[in-house]
């Protein structure tokens, strides 16, 4: 796709009249190559002409089918999921179950809803499955374009505003997309790093952490960014004691052009958020609960982790559309990493297993004080199991 | 679910705007900004549906600019007002109309301060106060029970005040803080979140 875009390869089909093809099942959905405006990613694909927003279930054929009544979907489009994304001082938390729901039926119990976009961005998608993946190819297409023409990458935010500028003409139909998009920006000027802390101890990140299993290539090979070293000098800013770190939090969100960690959530809807926390899907109210109570900007790479695995657990136990494993990935200023896929079944029994021992202890312990202070002053001696 | 207010004082004119940004039954954010800002001394609250809100301030927001590149001189608040309500006018009938309510609030050299309440049929008021949203319909009364045109500022942000405690009795929905900004003669003045927003 991009090669072509970039080539102009079917530029020399120089039909500029209107739409003369002949009007088949799909109608005048699909535009031929020649009409694509190669620099703009806007106009690839509309929507059908006969689809206005106040007709809220449209056609997906052509005008000469638009008089019978809307065509009814095979089945009902729904959107069951848990993802979820956070950014902490030590990079973003990108996480999600992999159940692929269609009305009450699994689907698929391993589909993958954390797609890589780049080294340094991740994007976590709900909604309609095929229109997600869709899009993702899509984004994917548009940064690398806009890398090579502009030799730098783009921003979060700013691939946030272009899926919403590219969603926005199909606003109304039945796209259904939900991306929470988690990365980090990278640092392009040097003179922010000396507006930056003052530099502790190097913190080894990729050893601490023990539950990573794959290294990213395109992390490690990254050379767009400036040098690894000024990467871990700006990680380590962030890395000091939180209240520092809270100060630097307000830099960090508020200046556009500084590097950090980033999450934006980009709705077909139109809805353009950036935040700290942003879960998505059916399971994302018991998602929040979870992440809002155990939250803090300063947490280590482990409690985030634990975090987030647990708010995926919570969720995909009371949600039917949510469940079977839980993927995450975490990146930083070097790339992201992935930790092993985990199945959530066992963590059930895992988790009644531990409450059931330590309700036992905390009885052993009750009946031992008991035993204490009945058996110091008491005439009473009561025997105690 | 959102909720604008403004209220024109003889000098300037105070407005606000809830701060949640939610969907569906979530909350997503609680710091979300709705006024944007045209000019020096213009600013644009904007409610409504999802996507439709961004697109439409962020156009009328570069085309105000665009006027400014081209002309060298700043359009009027009424002028902007007008330009708006065309273009959501233009666009009601069209394939893709913009489901918006908007509150337009500006200082003019010549004309003084300026409110101007516009909703998503594109009908334009001047308006001494008004008010968007389903709080609109508990502090209108209260709005025309103590506005007086000489308003001070302190009264108006009193007034305000009283609004937002109304809201926080009566309405079913959880509003917690509201983005507050005065604009007079000096330009737009940030002040302090109402009730004191979550740190």
């Amino acid at each position: 796709m991009a090669l072509q875009d970039v080539c102009g390869f079917l530029d020399t089909l120089d039909d500029t009249g209107p739409c003369t093809y002949p009007p088949n099942e799909m109608g005048y959905m699909w535009r031929t190559a020649s009409e694509f405006d190669r620099d703009s990613a806007f106009h690839f694909l509309f929507p059908p002409q006969q689809c206005s927003r106040k007709n809220r279930v449209p056609t997906l054929f052509s005008s000469t089918f638009s008089s019978l009544s809307p065509h009814q979907q095979p089945f009902q489009l729904s959107h069951g999921t848990t993802t979820l994304g956070f950014i902490f001082q030590d990079g973003v938390i990108a996480a999600a179950d992999t159940r692929a729901s269609c009305k009450g039926l699994i689907c698929c119990p391993t589909s993958q809803k954390i797609m890589p976009i780049h080294s340094h961005l991740v994007v976590n998608t709900s909604g309609s499955g095929a229109d997600c993946m869709l899009w993702e190819r899509i984004l994917t297409r548009e940064m690398r374009l806009y890398q090579l023409r502009h030799r730098k990458r783009l921003s979060i935010n700013g691939a946030a505003k272009l899926l919403s500028m590219m969603l926005h003409p199909f606003k109304g139909t039945n796209v259904c997309v939900a991306a929470t998009l988690c990365g980090w920006d990278g640092e392009e000027t040097r003179e922010t790093l000396n507006s930056c802390m003052e530099i502790a101890e190097v913190k080894e990140a990729v050893e601490q952490d023990t539950g990573v299993s794959t290294i990213s290539d395109s992390a490690l090979s990254s050379v767009k960014m400036a040098s690894v070293n000024e990467q871990e000098i700006l990680k380590d800013a962030y890395a000091l004691n939180p209240a520092v770190s809270d100060q630097n939090t307000k830099n960090v969100l508020s200046f556009g052009g500084r590097s950090g960690p980033r999450v934006c959530y980009v709705c077909s809807d139109g809805l353009q958020l950036k935040g700290e926390i942003i879960s998505v899907g059916s399971g994302s109210p018991y998602a929040y609960a979870v992440l809002d109570d155990g939250w803090r900007w300063g947490m280590t790479v482990d409690e985030a982790v634990a975090l987030a695995r647990e708010a995926v657990f919570r969720a995909t136990h009371w949600d039917a559309y949510s469940g079977n494993n839980v993927d995450l990935f975490h990146i930083t200023a070097h790339g992201w990493r992935r930790r092993d896929r985990e199945d959530l079944k066992e963590e059930y029994y895992r988790e009644r297993e531990r409450k059931r021992k330590k309700i036992k202890e905390r009885e052993k312990e009750r009946q031992k004080r008991e035993g204490d202070e009945l058996g110091e002053g008491d005439i009473y001696s009561v025997h105690c199991g | 679910m959102e909720y604008l207010i403004g209220i024109q004082g003889p000098d300037f004119v105070l407005v606000a705007a809830d701060n949640v940004a939610a969907s569906s039954i979530i909350q997503m954010k609680h710091d979300y900004d709705k006024m944007f800002k045209l000019s020096e001394k213009i600013l644009l609250l904007c409610v409504g549906e999802a996507g439709d809100t961004v697109q439409f301030a962020e156009y009328i927001q570069k085309n105000v600019q665009l006027y400014k590149m081209r002309n060298g001189y700043e359009l009027s608040p009424a002028a902007a007002a007008n330009f708006t309500r065309k273009n959501l006018a233009d666009y009601l009938r069209s394939r893709t109309p913009y489901h918006v309510n908007l509150l337009l609030a500006g200082y003019d050299e010549a004309d003084g301060p300026g409110l101007y309440y516009m909703d998503y049929l594109s009908a334009l008021a001047k308006a001494p106060f008004a008010a968007h949203g389903y709080g609109a319909f508990l502090t209108l009364s209260i709005l025309d029970r103590y506005y007086r045109p000489d308003l001070t500022r302190e009264e108006a942000v009193d007034l305000l005040k009283k609004c937002l405690e109304e809201l926080n009795k009566r309405f079913i929905l959880n509003l917690p803080s509201f983005t507050v900004r005065l604009i007079d003669k000096d330009g737009i003045h940030d002040m302090e979140k109402l009730p004191v927003g979550p740190k």
